[in-house]
């Protein structure tokens, strides 16, 4: 890939908004994305792996966590700095924020949680650091977009319970120490449980063959009849509330993370179009191109706007679910245009591994289809607005 | 032992280069501004070596307005223990290294180090002054710096070697390349930074020797001319008539 030269775009002086901390979290993130991703990314992509180097580095960094107390690890941040992380991250990848994403809003989160004291301690800190990775484990073969529909179960076994079932698409799984699992009880009530690595019975294939985050791990998580101790069952989480709470974490990050894939994309195909001369004159000045360029910068300020007041509202505890749920349908959407006309404007050269955008394009897939489809996005809103049920 | 490191302000390298009030100050406008490069890569980080290494105190000094306390939080993120600002601002290297003395001497450093220059006015001058009023020994751009006691060991790279300085502490040291590696802050760091203490004191009465009269830009470099791969005849015309190098 060449030389990593992003700019952000910032139309509506947004940084104004922000304080001198967000920037120093912003450009530190950056610094570290353009040192550690940038130069590794493509290959790693091209190959399908991850690249499970830069793991100590995210935990180093910061990545993981960082909106948990410091007292477990965590970074005791705000979330407008954990939205710029994802920002910054996802400006590099959204395989890699995907990782940061699953680690600290998926896995963190419901142990912060929902967790025990001995839990917390047990799992926070090694998590933060990187040292233990971890996977979250909701979506089924059968249940995707309808997770009440759930198979996964445990039956009561006096100490422990026995865990069967299977999950599939679950990000990290295939070199994840541990994982939290949301499977019906007894009496039909989802809970989450953690479920640790060498446990006999507990396999994690990998999926392979994806076109997409393909610097992401993705695999399965087979569970055949695996004893788990009941100290490792959530005591906090009762009912979809528990997976459903974590998916406004991450749909959170995800919100502001979309929008760095969409800045790279729109700073790639500005410089672009700038420089590559046809006609005799630079493609910008066309003004088919003008309108994409436009459009995209245009978009991109509308969502910066959204996520800064959508951070203001979190901060202040007052963000609900269908306002996180709008944003991250919003990003996601409008990232996967905005990746669709930056690789138009690049030509040919838009479907090289050179220049990013391909690669975004391709991950934003991912990403406009986890933690809520477009499609179940638009019915949560349709739902807030009409008190009307038309999931069904 | 306590390290003070010198912290400038300045703009990005990407920055594009403009003045204002008829040539005589940089329009700052839009411009994105960082620690000085030699300051925080090499100074800086060395210091925060020695502190994790021997044992220190690493303060930092920076003489500027309130706009350049974004960048002295940064280098309180990255390690620095405790921050001065002198509520002052100057072009003038005397007055500046005037306001550093003043400070270094009420606080009784055994290490100062500053960048070998700033990347912005290169005037590479503060080291040597700052040395000269606390009439300590100064060593200049120095690529390596080890320490056995009291006693420093110094590389600096001069034309076509090396030359290798003893020095005893207490000892003025202007840093460059090769000093150490550059680090990124991390989220632990930016959040202590919030708590570490940054003080602002207001300069001492000290003169300025200075005064820039105007700042000029250098001539925009002519356009590429591209001659086609089966028009020899006609390059080795232009590269001798025009470009006048054969
Ligand atoms: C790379 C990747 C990583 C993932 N990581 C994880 C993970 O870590 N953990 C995890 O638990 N899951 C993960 N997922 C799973 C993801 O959350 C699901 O793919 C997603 O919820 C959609 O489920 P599905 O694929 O079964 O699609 P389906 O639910 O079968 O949906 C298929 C299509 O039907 C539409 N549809 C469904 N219901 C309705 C309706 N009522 N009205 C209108 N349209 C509807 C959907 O919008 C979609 O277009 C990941 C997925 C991918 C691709």
């Amino acid at each position: 890939m060449l030389k990593d030269l992003f700019q952000s775009p910032d139309y509506f002086q947004v940084d104004e908004l922000l304080t001198e901390e967000h920037l120093m979290v912003r450009d530190t993130v950056r610094q570290w994305v353009k040192k550690e991703v940038s130069p590794i990314i493509e290959d790693a992509c091209q190959q399908a792996k991850f690249p499970s180097h830069i793991i100590g580095g995210l935990g180093q960094l910061g990545c993981f966590g960082p909106t948990i107390p410091q007292e477990y690890g965590g970074g005791g941040m705000d979330h407008i700095a954990y939205g710029l992380m994802m920002q910054e991250l996802e400006r590099g990848d959204s395989g890699i924020r995907s990782t940061a994403s699953v680690q600290g809003s998926l896995v963190m989160y419901p142990i912060f949680t929902f967790g025990s004291e001995e839990q917390k301690r047990k799992y926070l800190p090694k998590l933060a650091s990187g040292q233990w990775m971890g996977c979250f484990g909701l979506t089924e073969p059968d249940f995707g977009s309808n997770p009440s529909g759930m198979i996964t179960h445990f039956r009561d076994a006096g100490d422990h319970v026995v865990l069967n079932g299977a999950k599939m698409w679950i990000s990290n799984a295939p070199f994840a120490q541990i994982a939290v699992v949301w499977a019906k009880d007894d009496d039909g009530i989802i809970r989450g449980i953690i479920v640790e690595r060498g446990m006999p019975g507990f396999t994690t294939p990998e999926t392979k063959g994806k076109w997409s985050l393909r610097a992401s791990a993705t695999g399965e998580l087979v569970f055949d009849n695996v004893k788990v101790p009941k100290e490792n069952i959530l005591p906090g989480a009762k009912g979809l509330k528990g997976p459903l709470s974590c998916l406004s974490s991450a749909r959170y990050g995800i919100a502001w993370g979309v929008i760095g894939a969409a800045m790279d994309c729109y700073d790639t195909a500005l410089r672009y179009a700038k420089e590559r001369i046809q006609f005799d004159r630079p493609i910008a000045g066309f003004q088919l191109t003008q309108k994409k360029l436009a459009e995209m910068i245009t978009e991109i300020t509308k969502a910066q706007l959204m996520n800064w007041r959508l951070g203001v509202l979190k901060n202040e505890g007052k963000a609900t679910p269908a306002q996180i749920s709008m944003a991250k349908r919003n990003s996601c959407d409008i990232a996967t245009r905005i990746a669709r006309d930056a690789r138009q404007i690049l030509g040919g050269m838009g479907i090289t591994g050179e220049y990013p955008i391909m690669r975004h394009m391709m991950n934003l897939e991912s990403v406009i289809t986890y933690e809520g489809t477009h499609e179940i996005h638009l019915l949560i809103t349709g739902q807030d607005i009409t008190g009307l049920d038309a999931f069904h | 032992m306590k390290i003070l490191v010198c912290i400038s302000k300045t703009p990005d390298t990407t920055a594009k280069i403009a003045f204002t009030d008829n040539n005589t100050k940089f329009n700052e406008a839009g411009v994105q501004f960082i620690i000085n490069p030699y300051d925080e890569w090499y100074a800086l980080v060395r210091a925060l070596e020695l502190k994790e290494t021997l044992g220190a105190t690493v303060h930092l000094v920076t003489v500027g307005g309130a706009d350049t306390e974004p960048v002295i939080r940064k280098a309180l993120a990255l390690g620095g223990d405790e921050a001065f600002r002198i509520n002052t601002d100057s072009q003038d290297s005397f007055y500046i290294a005037s306001q550093i003395a003043a400070h270094a001497k009420q606080q009784g450093y055994d290490l100062i180090f500053t960048g070998k220059e700033t990347i912005d006015y290169n005037g590479s001058a503060i080291g040597g002054m700052v040395a000269e009023l606390l009439d300590l020994p100064y060593v200049s751009i120095a690529a390596k710096f080890e320490l056995s006691g009291t006693q420093a060991t110094i590389n600096r790279e001069i034309e076509g070697g090396e030359e290798i300085v003893t020095v005893a502490l207490p000892v003025v040291v202007s840093c460059q390349k090769g000093m150490a590696e550059a680090r990124i802050p991390n989220m632990r760091g930016i959040m202590a930074a919030r708590t570490k203490p940054l003080a602002v004191i207001e300069p001492v009465a000290a003169d300025s020797l200075t005064a820039v009269s105007t700042y000029e830009l250098p001539p925009a470099k002519a356009g590429v001319k591209l001659i086609s791969a089966d028009n020899v005849d006609e390059l080795v015309k232009l590269l001798h008539e025009e470009a006048k190098v054969i």
